[in-house]
């Protein structure tokens, strides 16, 4: 049932209309990412959702119930929330801060610090971390915290506004990685609201872009939504790079890997013909051999041109073009789950396989 | 001067009685104390829910500014002339001066708890007290507190125009001495207020030690560090 806005307007006494009547249904157990430029509404719709904000007119039921019926204070001890700075207690300790929920509800001192612990290991961070004070936290940590403290009351939705915005690019796809990793573990109905239409299709599953005014102007997968933007502003918000990114949702089964040969470090390679691949003894890429370099002795790995990038067997066809492109012998290095070279890919090929692809990107 | 100031402190005269240094000190003590606790109760309430509704904050800045302006020794006498009853105007005249700091204090000190975590707060499902109480008060401590220290430095000083009303307290030994032009007892007086105004505020240093929390100490050393860095 998850959650449902119906007709949902919410306007300004000084007539700054910020929704405008927004019909939208979020499906249980996904992630629901509302995006779009500042000033289109998309935080006002999340506050709307555990009524920090309170709509003008419409109504918002979740798990079909209308949230009016509701007392505003246990609504949203039900409904998990992370912020943008994260908006840890500074007076508290780490673990006193993710037992917040849990306190408030009643639960008894020593299980909800138990609860605690446990849910710092959920959100990857050390033990020791839960005596600690959020001031002597780096950004990323206190983000973990913030959403080991959302998952302390163990609801089923969690609301997420700009949660990883003020964290460093680096830090950021580690906690993206990590929110996917927890999702696929947990099945919450979360909503997450960003600006930024990378972070939207990296994890949404269902991508809704709002317009300046407070006007859905779309709504579908990260895939519908970047090969068939609805209009100009859907286009332009999505940006320049749509058809690339595109990629990221197509499947690369089709595409022919071809032997390569190989030398291996620490061996003395024979012949100079054509570009070779040279792995170590685990069967792991290392580096190429430029045609005609002639080896004197052992192959060390100082003498290899770097690599480009690897692609994971499996992966979308992203990654596989990306290889091909980034190789210095424009051959793309294909390896297996463990990181074992299998073969190589040429550029032409995943072309190949995309203008053939029955999704094809652009279409 | 130095002489005469030496002087006095050392006449065993001046140390006994009910115009000694102990008994002065006490009715001194007596005056600030009083009128802390009763500015205290009444301006840290209202300051709480302006800082905390984030209602009637103008209001509340420019009566402030307003109480401020109030010179005290005129008011005093003024109050004198209305009650004619030298404690209840000395009483009044002092809290009224001792209002604005605890009160711009407790407002301030609450306005400036990060918004991210009064938001955190009130998300997490924390009714207003509860948010009040285990969240913004504990963070706003050190600057409601500041706000006291202020409070008690002012009331300290002012304290003597209780003298000019006929009372006792510190201001006797400046009003009595510049009366019969001993210099030496008018700067004894002085000396001992400031000395006062030393203690009570290291007093108040350790009380704010012992009160404020751990991670707000942290949270502020931190920020320090981030602006010199």
């Amino acid at each position: 049932m998850g959650i449902e806005f119906r007709g949902i307007t919410k306007k300004y006494p000084d007539g700054t209309v910020a929704v405008d009547d927004l019909n939208l249904t979020i499906e249980d157990g996904t992630i629901t990412v509302l995006v779009g430029p500042s000033g289109c509404g998309k935080t006002t719709s999340l506050r709307m959702i555990n009524r920090m904000v309170e709509p003008t007119s419409g109504s918002i039921l979740l798990e079909g119930e209308d949230i009016r019926d509701s007392d505003a204070a246990l609504l949203r001890r039900g409904i998990g929330y992370v912020i943008q700075h994260a908006g840890l207690f500074p007076h508290r300790t780490v673990l006193s801060n993710i037992a917040t929920v849990p306190l408030l509800s009643g639960w008894d001192k020593n299980k909800a610090k138990k609860r605690a612990a446990e849910l710092l290991e959920v959100v990857g961070l050390p033990a020791e971390v839960g005596k600690r004070y959020p001031a002597q936290l780096s950004g990323g940590q206190q983000q973990r915290v913030g959403v080991a403290r959302a998952l302390a009351a163990d609801s089923p939705v969690l609301l997420m506004d700009e949660p990883f915005s003020a964290v460093d690019p680096v830090v950021r796809e580690g906690l993206q990685d990590e929110l996917l990793r927890l999702q696929s573990q947990l099945g919450k109905t979360i909503v997450f609201v960003t600006h930024d239409i990378d972070e939207a299709v990296r994890l949404g599953d269902r991508v809704a872009v709002l317009r300046v005014g407070g006007k859905l102007a779309q709504y579908g997968t990260p895939a519908e939504v970047l090969r068939q933007p609805v209009d100009d502003f859907v286009a332009g918000f999505v940006g320049k790079d749509r058809g690339y990114r595109g990629l990221s949702f197509l499947a690369a089964d089709d595409v022919l890997v071809e032997d390569v040969p190989t030398v291996r470090v620490g061996s003395k390679p024979e012949g100079s013909d054509g570009w070779r691949l040279a792995v170590n003894d685990a069967g792991e890429p290392r580096g190429w051999l430029a045609p005609g370099s002639v080896v004197d002795g052992e192959l060390v790995e100082g003498e290899l041109l770097a690599g480009g990038s690897l692609y994971q067997q499996g992966t979308p066809i992203r990654g596989a073009l990306d290889a091909a492109l980034s190789s210095p012998a424009s051959l793309g290095v294909v390896v297996d789950a463990d990181g074992k070279a299998i073969g190589v890919v040429t550029a032409r090929q995943v072309l190949d396989v995309i203008e053939n692809h029955p999704e094809g990107v652009a279409r | 001067m130095i002489g005469e100031i030496i002087d006095w402190f050392t006449n065993s005269a001046n140390w006994q009685g009910e115009d000694g240094v102990p008994t002065r000190v006490l009715q001194h003590l007596g005056y600030v104390l009083l009128s802390l606790v009763i500015a205290t109760v009444i301006a840290v309430p209202i300051g709480l829910y302006v800082g905390h509704t984030g209602r009637g904050g103008v209001l509340l800045v420019g009566s402030g500014n307003v109480i401020r302006a109030l010179p005290t020794l005129g008011l005093v006498t003024f109050l004198f002339l209305l009650f004619t009853d030298s404690d209840i105007a000395a009483i009044i005249g002092l809290v009224v001066l001792a209002i604005p700091p605890i009160l711009a204090g407790t407002y301030a000190g609450l306005q400036a708890v990060d918004r991210s975590v009064v938001d955190a707060a009130e998300g997490m499902g924390m009714r207003g007290g509860q948010r009040l109480w285990q969240i913004e008060v504990p963070i706003a401590l050190p600057i409601v507190l500041g706000g006291v220290r202020n409070a008690v430095l002012q009331l300290v000083a002012t304290a003597a125009v209780a003298a000019y009303v006929g009372l006792g307290g510190l201001g006797r030994y400046l009003l009595d001495g510049l009366a019969i032009l001993d210099y030496g007892e008018v700067a004894a007086g002085a000396i001992l207020t400031a000395l006062l105004a030393i203690v009570l505020d290291l007093v108040l240093a350790t009380v704010q030690r012992a009160l404020v929390p751990r991670g707000v100490r942290l949270a502020e050393a931190g920020a320090k560090k981030e602006v010199s860095a």
